[in-house]
């Protein structure tokens, strides 16, 4: 159970062995060690993960998990629900492919949509069961601010995210009257394994400011939020810049 | 019974944290309950009353949870042998307006009159008179008990065959069944007035001093201190003891009292509205309310003739004052500590004064003796209870007291928390496997189950 001060017992990562969910886990333990479930593709990235953990003194669990096999996922969740309630679910699996070869190429872009939008949508009916069925939990879910406003230099990732946005979003509404929360997280550019090589971005942020967003914003009960804080108003700028103006932006 | 709402529905304890949604039903008759928990969901039934413990004990998360204030028959008075036969879902305020005319009173009331006698067993609630008195359960007779295998049970401390699970009932929040009925003793009283004596202590040193000099003379006692001051002035509080007032009481103290002796008045000054802007309840208004009741009260010793709500229940004239808290809602920490663990106290009355985290309501008291109940909370020495509104930083700060409390060989009270870990409260509850083993012997499947029960891996 998430207690009334906003700490949960037990955490779903899927994506484990994504840097922010790492950070986020870490976040968690350090206050006092929580039961972490490690759904990612078997390997040394996610067996090393566990150890961390592990050594944190948190009882860990490793469940195979692999985002485009939609078909297995309402398992991976039981699976990790079979010890226990899951409290905080973080959705964090994804890809960031290379942009021009996304565009041009439809393997490339295909895949992105697979694992980007399809995989967290199945996940999330998958979790929304689970929530119903326990009647409390939070699904947090990694979207980004590329989602908001396509541009041209990333739309092809920028369009699964807002997908998955959308759906987190509404899945949030939906799960309101059974007790289950969703908070939507859209981090700018987070200096991860997943941007490793490029230049980082204005108002740059790391895996571990992302993480004290994340375990804040489930105390505080929130639904959506942006990291950095600033991004949100810049975002709610760039909403409303005409499109030709839009375009000849730097971004 | 009506129908269990299909739809769900969130609940939360009085402290308005961690809502969860449950299925719920109101049930009117014993036979509706034995049919629920013949027909209980996979993720288990129980029991709410008025749902004034704090914290997640009265919800059950995606399961069932039975509204038992419709429960609500008092079934017999007998003012000769001074026993009532009362449901569950009976309120102490009803019963206390019931018993006067015969002047007869309930043994035991906590801060609030607005709880059930099933919670008020599931609990083994402590009022000011634990010191004389006892906990609830030391006055319950017998109860009937619906039990997970469909039967109703007639439990009573003095059966050998029924004592164990009696008193793992009383304290054990609502996690072996479900209490259907129980036989209360009740005291005798001559007026609904209380004589009581009104004093400042300086710091907490003199009051507890006091408190362990005069308590004996009080049948009721209980003090309340400012939990901001910092310093010499540490601890500094008003101390409100007294005894139940006779007619001759009466007719020395206040003559004008006499025509109205029995007579129960509760004036209601209106409710805290829905969405109360956040933190009303801030350091500086607190600051102000801590230096108010401080200064209001006499400087030197007072006695007077107080009526019921004055003396026990000066928040129950504010409904829903739990708003004032702000949406995070508010956490209350109450624990015990042994008779020599002074020290220990001490120091936590410290670490709550100097952690910038605010408290308006905070109560200290000595505890007398425990009774057999393996969960039950109060034991001979010293308890404190504050009431902080949830903030960043406030996790750490109960956890150090956790630390300090458990060190010290004492405890928190299981009808208040919200937020402590597993592991430390069964440290804390060194008969909690004693508990664990009554229950998986009556309950083996685990019918019955709570957020509290989940959280705390009861
Ligand atoms: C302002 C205030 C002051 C308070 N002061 C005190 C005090 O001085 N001393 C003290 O001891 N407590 C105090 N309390 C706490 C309160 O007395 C307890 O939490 C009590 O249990 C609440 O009773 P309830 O009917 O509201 O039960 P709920 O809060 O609805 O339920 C509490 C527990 O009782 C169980 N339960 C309820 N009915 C039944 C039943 N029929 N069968 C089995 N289990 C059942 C529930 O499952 C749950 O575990 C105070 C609370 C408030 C809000
Ligand atoms: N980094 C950023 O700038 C940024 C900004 C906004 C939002 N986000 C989002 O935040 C989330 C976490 O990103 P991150 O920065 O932590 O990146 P990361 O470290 O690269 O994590 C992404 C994880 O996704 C997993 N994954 C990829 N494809 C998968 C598949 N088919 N099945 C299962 N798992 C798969 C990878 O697991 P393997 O170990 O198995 O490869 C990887 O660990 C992502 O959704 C990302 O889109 C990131």
């Amino acid at each position: 159970m998430i207690n009334a001060l906003g700490v949960p017992q037990r955490l779903l990562l899927l994506g484990a062995t994504s840097d922010i969910a790492q950070a986020v886990a870490r976040r968690y333990a350090a206050d006092q060690p929580l039961a972490v479930v490690l759904a990612a593709r078997p390997g040394p990235r996610r067996s090393e993960a566990a150890a961390a953990l592990a050594a944190l003194g948190c009882p860990v669990e490793e469940v195979d998990f692999e985002a485009t096999d939609t078909a297995a996922h309402a398992e991976v969740v039981r699976t990790a629900a079979a010890g226990g309630d899951i409290d905080v679910a973080l959705v964090a699996f994804g890809v960031l492919p290379d942009a021009e070869e996304a565009w041009n190429d439809v393997g490339t872009a295909v895949a992105a949509a697979q694992v980007n939008y399809v995989g967290a949508v199945s996940v999330g009916v998958a979790l929304a069961a689970q929530l119903r069925r326990q009647g409390h939990g939070v699904v947090v879910a990694l979207s980004s601010v590329a989602g908001e406003r396509p541009r041209r230099s990333n739309f092809v990732y920028g369009s699964t995210k807002a997908g998955f946005d959308a759906f987190y979003t509404g899945l949030g509404e939906a799960l309101r009257e059974h007790g289950g929360r969703v908070l939507v997280v859209r981090p700018g550019f987070v200096r991860s394994k997943m941007t490793t090589g490029m230049e980082a971005a204005p108002l740059s942020v790391t895996p571990e400011e992302v993480a004290e967003a994340v375990v804040n914003g489930v105390a505080n009960g929130k639904e959506q939020l942006w990291v950095p804080g600033p991004m949100r108003a810049v975002m709610s700028g760039l909403r409303h810049v005409p499109r030709p103006v839009f375009r000849r932006l730097p971004i | 019974m009506s129908a269990p709402s299909t739809a769900g529905r969130p609940l939360a304890g009085w402290g308005r944290t961690a809502p969860t949604v449950a299925l719920v039903a109101t049930v009117s008759a014993a036979d509706d309950v034995v049919r629920a928990v013949a027909s209980a969901p996979e993720r288990g039934i129980l029991a709410r009353g008025l749902g004034r413990s704090y914290g997640d004990a009265a919800q059950n998360a995606g399961g069932l949870v039975l509204d038992m204030t419709r429960l609500d028959r008092i079934h017999a008075i007998d003012a000769e042998a001074r026993l009532v036969d009362v449901d569950a879902g009976v309120s102490l305020d009803v019963l206390m307006r019931a018993l006067l005319p015969l002047r007869l009173w309930v043994p035991v009331l906590p801060g609030t009159s607005q709880v059930t006698i099933g919670g008020a067993v599931a609990a083994d609630v402590h009022g000011k008179n634990h010191h004389v008195a006892g906990s609830f359960g030391n006055h319950v007779r017998s109860l009937d008990l619906a039990t997970a295998d469909g039967a109703v049970r007639t439990l009573a401390p003095d059966d050998p065959a029924t004592s164990a699970l009696f008193w793992a009932t009383v304290g054990g929040m609502g996690l072996t069944g479900i209490v259907l009925r129980v036989t209360l003793a009740v005291q005798p009283v001559e007026t609904s007035y209380f004589v009581v004596d009104t004093e400042r202590a300086a710091n907490l040193d003199e009051l507890m001093e006091r408190l362990v000099e005069g308590d004996h003379r009080y049948p009721y006692s209980v003090a309340w201190f400012d939990a901001l001051t910092t310093g010499h002035r540490l601890g500094r509080a008003v101390l409100t003891r007294g005894r139940s007032a006779t007619r001759d009481d009466l007719e020395a103290l206040a003559p004008e009292l006499r025509r109205t002796a029995l007579a129960l008045r509760r004036p209601s000054r209106g409710t805290v509205p829905r969405g109360m802007p956040p933190r009303l309840l801030n350091r500086l208004t607190a600051r102000a309310f801590n230096e108010l009741w401080f200064r209001v009260s006499p400087a030197a010793a007072r006695r007077d003739v107080q009526d019921v709500t004055q003396f026990f229940h000066p928040l129950d004239v504010v409904q829903d004052w739990n708003r004032l808290y702000g949406p995070r809602g508010l956490c209350q920490y109450q624990f015990a500590v042994p008779d020599g663990a002074e020290e220990q106290f001490r120091r936590c009355v410290r670490v709550i004064a100097e952690s910038g985290h605010v408290s308006a309501l905070n109560v200290l008291k000595r505890f007398g003796p425990r009774n057999p109940a393996p969960l039950s909370f109060p034991t001979a020495g010293w308890t404190l209870a504050v009431d902080i509104p949830v903030s960043a930083g406030l996790d750490g700060l109960l956890r150090r007291l956790d630390a300090m409390v458990l060190d010290a060989g004492g405890r928190v009270y299981l009808a208040k928390d919200s937020r402590l870990p597993a592991t430390t409260l069964a440290a804390m509850y060194p008969r909690l496997d004693e508990f664990r083993q009554c229950r998986a012997e009556v309950d083996p499947t685990g019918r019955f189950a709570s957020d509290l029960s989940r959280r705390l891996a009861l």
